[in-house]
């Protein structure tokens, strides 16, 4: 049942009922992306969702997701298509003996021997889909510029077929982790989105909608902690993935309350470098153990 | 006095007069073209690359988007003009000034001022009452910008009622906060013994109030005199985004980890289709099964890029003092991505400080115990360029190879010193490549002490770098630059 979003509120409304919680400018990016066409670029800090949007918009709108993965070294004949080799090989062997040479060669180069990889099964789909690049900054510029074609034009030439160009119009999402800086061509095309931590409340929303079974003052006081951790100078900040980690860990533990031990023994799901380990305990362990935190919950 | 207000400003106020002052909407040519394509024009004088296409967009997504939301609009104007996030923080600070001044163009072209101002004069303010209300709505959670903005208008005529404003906005501003004995929190690690103190709030909300203060007196003044100021260009510290030590550091091991592979592909183009060029007989023929032993796919061996051999100098005397953290930075990452590094600081005499590194993990450690190494460099305090070349081609003159590479950190400032410039010319010939960053602009290099052409001319680059974007620069660059020399030829 592909749906389409007719107004922001739908947008948001859609991704609720697909288990995010979206904020003004993801509702309404999201919705100028299927309402414009045009792909969205998504930059943020790791962990703040990025490809869960991706995920959620496919189940809101009822779309399949088509994932392409970068990593450096990525080339067309993984992201785009490949000619099979092998089925060729036995389509000559079986013809030789009674084709001539011309007739094996236009049926070889058609499309029952071509391998479609994400970029082209994502824009020959019959169904409109949605198609999420993931990690675009991990690739080679020349990557990107093959990129810009299927995105600006959603077509895809192959010298020997000629132009595909798209039945369906898919919903294009890109992440990127900004480790390098894309090239403008790219951005051009994109809708540009940022995400960043939420704040308090909206990752209260989030930490209780995915882990219901902690309780209401519990997930206040993680919420409270984790945010008190991101304001301090770390390596590496905690993201909502790993505070949603660290309730599910909370409620396996069965953890009554978050005092300074629960936080020393757990504090690994949050925090991944040494150095921001031992910040952690000393800033905010202190406070746990006098009560500071959480002193100001809402009745 | 809520009542007889400015609509919000900016909300599309540019665009409709109507929602200001209740004058009936004029006809106007192209509507709201006209005001947009002047604010693309003032992000361009901020120095952001707003293009035609993006300005397309902009125009298409406005028309999806019901713009009399002042947060849609603005959300829709950076999604399709904004690229990054530092783009995202310009095109908010602009926005606000923008439609700010244009809803107050249009109210002085128009000659429209706002009526009853002096209505409330007979009923003293309260000024307790009022300290209260305002700290109140500050902690509060956020409300409507209108109620914030009533109390910042209350809060003005109640502090000219005292006395006279001093006619400049920013001491008025804070003047007011004092008045109103307003305290911002103190953040969350440095929060005092006894929890938080009952006087304050967020601080952020107060800088909001604050803006409003400011933009409301701003906005009393073109009443009075009947223009507008000209506008002020944004300040550095207005744009740049907050970040802390740790994230700088990490910012700069995420460049580093990149001038790594840079450095080890040397500047040739290994992926794709340009493959090693050694066949890998072994797997070609055991692939070659598959289609009954006519080998359609050959394996190649995969080309082994040799592991680069680096040699960093770090200049830490005083004359670089700004840049020495980030130039340890730098270093500090070099050695959690490079295992063939040696490192040396210098002043006046060259000490190496590889296993200084290698000992210590954390950034912290690393620089005291530098600091400590510093001291046996550091004879007078003045840096001898010549002096440090002398010592360092002697310590590895039989390991330095074209395969090595030497970047060099320091102002090149010489102090008046012999700077044997043709003592760098030999270390840079025996070095496969090297290159210099300096952490001055380039308009100082060559005045002054700083001898920066007579050693511009032996590197095979010189970059001006004390920030992680320079230094981002820096890798890029080094990719262009090509293969690496052959031995013996001279640049």
């Amino acid at each position: 049942m592909p749906a389409e979003f007719q107004s922001i509120e739908e947008t948001r409304a859609g991704l609720d009922g697909a288990g995010y919680l979206a904020d003004d400018s993801i509702a309404l990016v999201s919705f100028l992306a299927q309402r414009l066409g045009k792909p969205v670029l998504v930059e943020g800090p790791a962990g703040v969702g990025k490809t869960e949007l991706a995920k959620a918009l496919s189940r809101a709108t009822g779309r399949d997701l088509v994932r392409l993965q970068c990593y450096e070294g990525l080339d067309e004949a993984k992201a785009l298509y490949e000619w099979n080799y092998k089925k060729q090989l036995l389509r000559i062997q079986v013809e030789a003996s009674d084709a001539g040479w011309r007739e094996v060669r236009d049926d070889i180069f058609g499309e029952e021997f071509l391998l479609p990889r994400p970029l082209l099964s994502a824009i020959s789909s019959e169904q409109p889909v949605v198609l999420l690049i993931d990690e675009i900054d991990k690739t080679d510029q020349e990557f990107e510029a093959m990129l810009l074609e299927v995105l600006s034009d959603f077509q895809v030439s192959i010298p020997e077929l000629g132009v595909v160009e798209a039945k369906t119009h898919p919903l294009v999402l890109l992440t990127s982790n900004n480790s390098r800086e894309l090239t403008e061509a790219l951005k051009r095309r994109c809708l540009y989105l940022w995400l960043d931590y939420p704040g308090p409340e909206r990752e209260l929303e989030i930490v209780r909608l995915h882990t219901p079974e902690l309780s209401e003052h519990m997930a206040r006081k993680l919420v409270e902690v984790v945010q008190m951790v991101r304001n301090l100078d770390l390596k590496k900040p905690p993201s909502i993935a790993e505070s949603i980690d660290w309730a599910r860990a909370l409620v396996l533990l069965g953890a009554e309350d978050i005092d300074a031990e629960t936080l020393r023994s757990t504090m690994s799901i949050i925090i991944k470098h040494r150095t921001d380990l031992d910040l952690v305990t000393d800033r905010v362990g202190v406070k746990l153990t006098d009560g500071l935190i959480g002193s100001r919950q809402a009745g | 006095m809520a009542s007889s207000g400015p609509g919000k400003p900016g909300s599309a106020g540019g665009a409709n007069p109507a929602l200001y002052g209740g004058m009936p909407e004029a006809p106007r040519p192209g509507g709201m073209a006209p005001h947009l394509l002047d604010f693309a024009d003032e992000l361009r004088s901020e120095g952001m690359a707003v293009g035609t296409s993006e300005l397309l967009d902009a125009f298409a997504a406005l028309e999806a988007v019901a713009w009399t939301d002042r947060e849609s609009f603005r959300e829709a104007l950076s999604a399709t003009l904004a690229k990054s996030q530092e783009d995202r923080r310009l095109l908010g600070l602009v926005f606000d000034r923008f439609f700010f001044r244009a809803v107050e163009r249009e109210a002085v072209e128009r000659g429209i001022r706002e009526g009853g101002r002096g209505e409330g004069d007979d009923a003293p303010i309260d000024l307790d009452a009022l300290r209260e209300r305002i700290r109140d709505a500050l902690r509060a959670p956020r409300g409507s910008d209108g109620d914030l903005r009533d109390l910042a208008r209350l809060a003005i005529s109640a502090f000219g009622r005292q006395g006279e404003g001093s006619g400049v906005i920013g001491v008025d501003v804070q003047r007011i906060r004092r008045t109103l004995g307003l305290k911002g929190e103190l953040a969350g690690a440095e929060l005092p013994e006894g929890g938080r103190d009952p006087e304050s709030v967020p601080r952020d909300r107060l800088h909001e109030f604050e803006d409003h203060v400011r933009r409301e007196l701003e906005r009393a003044l073109i009443e009075r005199t009947g223009s507008l100021p000209p506008a002020r260009p944004l300040r550095d510290f207005d744009r740049a985004l907050p970040t802390g030590a740790a994230q700088d550091l990490a910012a700069v091991h995420r460049v580093v980890a990149q001038l790594r592979r840079r450095l080890a592909t040397r500047g040739r183009e290994t992926r794709g289709r340009s493959r090693s060029p050694a066949v890998d007989v072994r797997r070609t023929m055991r692939l070659s099964l598959q289609t009954g032993g006519v080998p359609l796919e050959l394996r190649y061996r995969p080309r082994r890029p040799r592991r680069p051999e680096l040699y960093v100098l770090c200049d830490v005397s005083t004359s670089v003092t700004s840049a020495s953290v980030f130039f340890l930075s730098v270093l500090h990452a070099l050695h959690d991505s490079f295992r063939k590094l040696r490192s040396f600081v210098f002043v006046e005499r060259i000490s190496e400080v590889t296993d200084v590194f290698e000992r210590e993990r954390s950034f912290e450690a690393v620089s005291r115990a530098i600091a400590g190494d510093a001291g046996v460099a550091d004879v007078s305090g003045y840096t001898d360029y010549g002096r440090v070349w002398l010592e360092f081609l002697e310590q590895v003159t039989d390991d330095l190879d074209p395969r090595s590479s030497v970047i060099v950190l320091g102002d090149a400032r010489t102090n008046g010193r012999e700077p044997h410039a043709e003592v760098f010319a030999r270390v840079a010939e025996r070095a496969g490549r090297t290159f210099w960053m300096n952490p001055e602009p380039r308009l100082y290099w060559n005045y002054g002490d700083s001898v920066m052409a007579a050693y511009e001319r032996h590197c095979d680059g010189v970059f001006e770098c004390w920030t992680t974007k320079q230094l981002e620069g820096f890798v890029n660059a080094i990719a262009d630059l090509g293969p690496v020399r052959t031995p013996g030829s001279s640049v």
